[in-house]
């Protein structure tokens, strides 16, 4: 053996240890096992907790404010676009006391007069429709066109 | 006379050496493709490759969508980041086009051009494409962004360094810094929603049903329907990022 190798290769050997000693310890953990990447931090995506719990579940214990909802123009909206995230609600019927949104804006919000949206929806000018009073003094927001006198 | 320096064999040579050259360089950056496309659209039907189809002609605007994504999500309220968000475009009869997003939609959109000048307006939600070869995740030095199995963009929150490179590379925007985690953030398609049976929280509160969440492997599914009953396309279809979401009424004048 020629004598320069003598020491080059222990101290190869010690370079490739080092860079496996180093990969083993900085890789972490299922790091490559489908790509790229860290494949249990799929799992950790998926874990994450729901806000919404979306209208099925709504409709489980208030089925009657649900059924009135498909005799009007709200038919099919779901209870939390205007009431707010209710999973928490949902799991503990007593917490979490969902919203009800009483400001003309929030009406507004579909319903203002805009001309991007015209033809798409009943619109109303918030400034001149009645605008002292809240519209669900009038409007029962679950059945729209039923008006209250 | 430049020409008959050169000896025949040196000729060769370097012909050789050139196609033993190209094909070494083909051989090497094949594997690292690989490597970045790693996800493949399952051949099985059965398995999910989630896309997403939005309706311009359905949508109202009332930023409904972007609202409960912000509290499905826990995405800060202020500074104004977004991972869904509405933009309100007039096309006025100068040709010219206004856009405007203020609070990306949350409380409303107000018509600011005067009814006289508009030659037409609509609605654009945007969010992340969830592009089959995203930019954003070939940017990555680190491997913290990713394409689940099933075709959603996702983000590793505790091997993310915040470098902000993905942030550059998004053609779409859709990326933020998460002022608090200090980490990259963007939809995740509601991924935790979807896998439990659920549609995202922005399906879930669309009124008018402009949002449609959907398997591109379900040919009886809605997002199939979707495409195929109406004309739809991608937004920047040029940069070849096999976007999988889907407009229907996309107008040229959407960036």
């Amino acid at each position: 053996m020629p004598p320069q190798l003598k020491t080059l290769i222990p101290l190869f050997a010690i370079f490739i240890f080092l860079f496996l000693l180093g990969r083993y310890l900085l890789v972490p953990e299922s790091f490559g096992e489908q790509g790229h990447y860290r494949f249990n931090s799929v799992a950790e995506n998926k874990d994450l907790s729901l806000q919404y719990a979306g209208r099925d579940a709504c409709a489980e214990c208030h089925d009657d404010k649900a059924l009135e909802m498909e005799s009007d123009m709200h038919a099919g909206l779901s209870c939390e676009i205007c009431h707010g995230p209710g999973m928490v609600h949902y799991d503990n019927p007593k917490a979490g006391q969902l919203i009800i949104p009483d400001q003309r804006e929030h009406c507004g919000l579909c319903h203002a007069t805009n001309l991007t949206r015209v033809d798409k929806i009943a619109q109303v000018d918030l400034a001149d429709h009645n605008p002292d009073q809240k519209c669900i003094e009038c409007h029962n927001p679950h059945l729209p066109w039923e008006i209250a006198e | 006379m430049g020409n008959c320096r050169v000896k025949q064999s040196r000729r060769k040579f370097i012909k050789a050496a050139a196609a033993a050259g190209g094909l070494l360089a083909t051989g090497i950056v094949n594997p690292f493709n690989a490597v970045i496309f790693a996800t493949e659209r399952p051949e099985d039907p059965t398995k999910p490759w989630w896309g997403y189809g939005i309706d311009i002609e359905k949508c109202i605007g009332c930023g409904r969508c972007a609202n409960a994504c912000k509290l499905e999500n826990d995405v800060p309220k202020e500074p104004f980041y977004f991972r869904t968000w509405v933009e309100q475009y007039t096309i006025k009869n100068d040709g010219s086009v206004k856009v405007e997003s203020p609070n990306g939609g949350i409380n409303g959109f107000k018509q600011t051009v005067p009814e006289a000048d508009i030659f037409k307006a609509f609605f654009v939600p945007k969010m992340c494409n969830h592009c089959h070869k995203s930019p954003c995740v070939q940017a990555c030095p680190v491997g913290a962004t990713y394409d689940s199995p099933d075709g959603v963009v996702l983000v590793d929150e505790s091997y993310c360094i915040g470098c902000r490179y993905c942030v550059q590379a998004c053609p779409y925007g859709c990326r933020y810094i998460h002022p608090e985690k200090n980490v990259v953030d963007k939809c995740t398609l509601c991924y935790h929603r979807i896998s439990k049976g659920k549609t995202t929280a922005c399906v879930e509160v669309c009124p008018t049903h402009a949002r449609i969440l959907g398997d591109l492997n379900d040919q009886e599914g809605e997002l199939y329907s979707f495409m195929k009953n109406h004309n739809c396309l991608v937004l920047k279809p040029h940069l070849n990022t096999g976007s999988k979401l889907y407009y229907n009424a996309l107008s040229a004048e959407v960036r």
